[in-house]
């Protein structure tokens, strides 16, 4: 399928700031960062949660825990999908129990990729609270899951994709809306 | 990408991505056998019997484990026991199995072929566990996987496999899959353990065991089936043991670390010296832990990518 960009959403001062806010609301609604653990979800979310500590670093000069989530064996969807999935390795190097965890991911969506996540996270152990920041929210829920902190609300049609390009395996910092050519 | 494969018969003819596949994602699934709860709900209401027709220890229990570490919902068969002491064919035997509605199965039986024969009349995912002298493709990834953890690369690597090449499908499913991703490999044993014209696999074969250790990175070592002796192959166990067996005196003359593998069940003091087996150079044990990763591997890229 071919996709054509229809709009720039935030260039890379954008995501910088929107990543910024992130971190500020974290700390501020956490009231700190006791018990706080950081868990991105692969690809994107793991290097969003490793930019956010950063800033929460900075901001309350604390070092912060950050795990990596991959999430295809709990996925409903991948039996759906003609592609092979590729299995990641899942690294979460502390005890979630009694953490306050912030689930991270770039894109919220549908809310299975959510799903699935916590899931794999109460595997893990039993964190005191699970809440949930994405870069993008674009709407079009299937369960009933809802993000605690949003970088940016994008309403979007069917057709259309957020694309949330980073630095570390994109080259550039960028957020894209782009839709199906010849539509 | 997907697999190319629908069933797993055997490595003859499986292409290299196939394999790069397997083994990468077994590489992942490790890290699930080392969480605080091992199991992912991946498999979830998939159905997979373990059809085992011949004794096994190891095999059985590490894709039983496999299995429900992958949540899939398990099934066990084996041949005593069962109606096929009644004289039931294999063949109506396991089609009133699948008129249970099974996924997948899971077969080792003594006779070559059989696996593929299963496939053609029942609808399921067929995975070979051994078929008598022929493959048994999930050692030989498991061996490879080990490999390529301690060498990083299989392309180029120098293999030994020593024993009784003839009645050993781990051998030659190693020979497929190892030849397939670049490794080059010698075979060692007395000429009537070497099946006649194996050359043409792409080995070479000698019968001189210091030479073959000299040429190797690694070496696999074969178990000397003790239940095919008496039939003339080999003089004696102590006679087989002084010529072809892996001691400590015969390694310390090679001066070079030698990577020691075996499939197992060891005859400790026939093929390999219990010091051995037991050393820092012995994947051995590590081989184990590798097999239930590799199944789940297996397992997940033929059920779950469908």
């Amino acid at each position: 399928m071919e996709f054509k960009i229809k709009s720039r959403l935030a260039d890379e001062q954008g995501l910088n700031r929107t990543v910024t806010r992130l971190a500020h609301e974290i700390v501020e609604r956490c009231k700190g960062t006791e018990n706080l653990v950081l868990v991105g979800i692969r690809t994107r979310g793991e290097f969003l949660a490793k930019r956010i500590a950063r800033k929460i670093e900075e901001i309350e000069a604390v070092k912060l825990q950050v795990g990596v989530l991959d999430i295809v064996l709990y996925r409903d969807d991948f039996r759906l999908k003609s592609k092979l999935p590729k299995v990641e390795v899942t690294d979460i190097p502390f005890s979630v129990d009694d953490k306050i965890v912030i689930l991270i991911d770039d894109v919220v969506y549908t809310g299975r990729t959510t799903r699935a996540a916590l899931d794999a996270l109460m595997d893990f152990g039993r964190p005191s609270a699970i809440q949930l920041a994405v870069l993008v929210d674009r709407g079009h829920r299937e369960l009933p899951i809802k993000a605690d902190y949003i970088g940016k609300n994008v309403p979007t049609a069917n057709g259309e994709e957020i694309r949330v390009l980073m630095q570390e395996i994109d080259g550039r910092d960028e957020i894209l809306l782009v839709e199906e050519a010849g539509r | 990408m997907s697999l190319s494969i629908r069933h797993l018969f055997g490595l003859e003819g499986v292409p290299r991505e196939d394999i790069a596949a397997i083994l990468n994602t077994a590489f992942s699934f490790r890290e699930v056998l080392e969480r605080p709860i091992k199991r992912v709900p991946t498999l979830q209401g998939k159905t997979i019997v373990n059809l085992f027709f011949e004794n096994s220890t190891r095999t059985r229990i590490s894709f039983e484990l496999a299995e429900k570490r992958l949540s899939a919902d398990t099934v066990n068969f084996s041949a005593s026991g069962s109606s096929l002491a009644k004289g039931e064919s294999l063949k109506d035997t396991v089609r009133n199995l699948f008129a249970m509605k099974m996924d997948c199965v899971v077969m080792r039986h003594a006779v070559p072929g059989s696996v593929k024969l299963l496939a053609q009349f029942v609808d399921a995912v067929v995975i070979n566990a051994g078929d008598g002298t022929h493959e048994h493709p999930t050692q030989a990834l498991l061996d490879m996987m080990s490999l390529q953890e301690k060498f990083g690369n299989l392309e180029g690597l120098n293999v030994a496999i020593i024993g009784d090449i003839r009645h050993s499908r781990v051998a030659l499913s190693n020979i497929f899959g190892l030849r397939t991703m670049g490794a080059n490999i010698v075979l060692c044993g007395p000429p009537t353990f070497i099946p006649f014209g194996v050359e043409a696999l792409g080995v070479k074969v000698t019968h001189n065991l210091d030479e073959a250790l000299s040429f190797a990175d690694a070496i696999n070592v074969l178990r000397i089936q003790k239940e095919r002796q008496g039939k003339g192959l080999i003089p004696s166990l102590r006679e087989y043991r002084a010529v072809f067996g892996i001691t400590r005196e015969r390694l310390e003359k090679l001066k070079k670390p030698l990577t020691i593998m075996h499939p197992g069940p060891i005859n400790r003091g026939v093929e390999i010296d219990t010091e051995i087996a037991d050393s820092e150079h012995s994947l051995i044990l590590h081989q184990v832990l590798n097999g239930v990763a590799i199944r789940m591997a297996t397992l997940f890229l033929l059920l779950g990518g469908k």
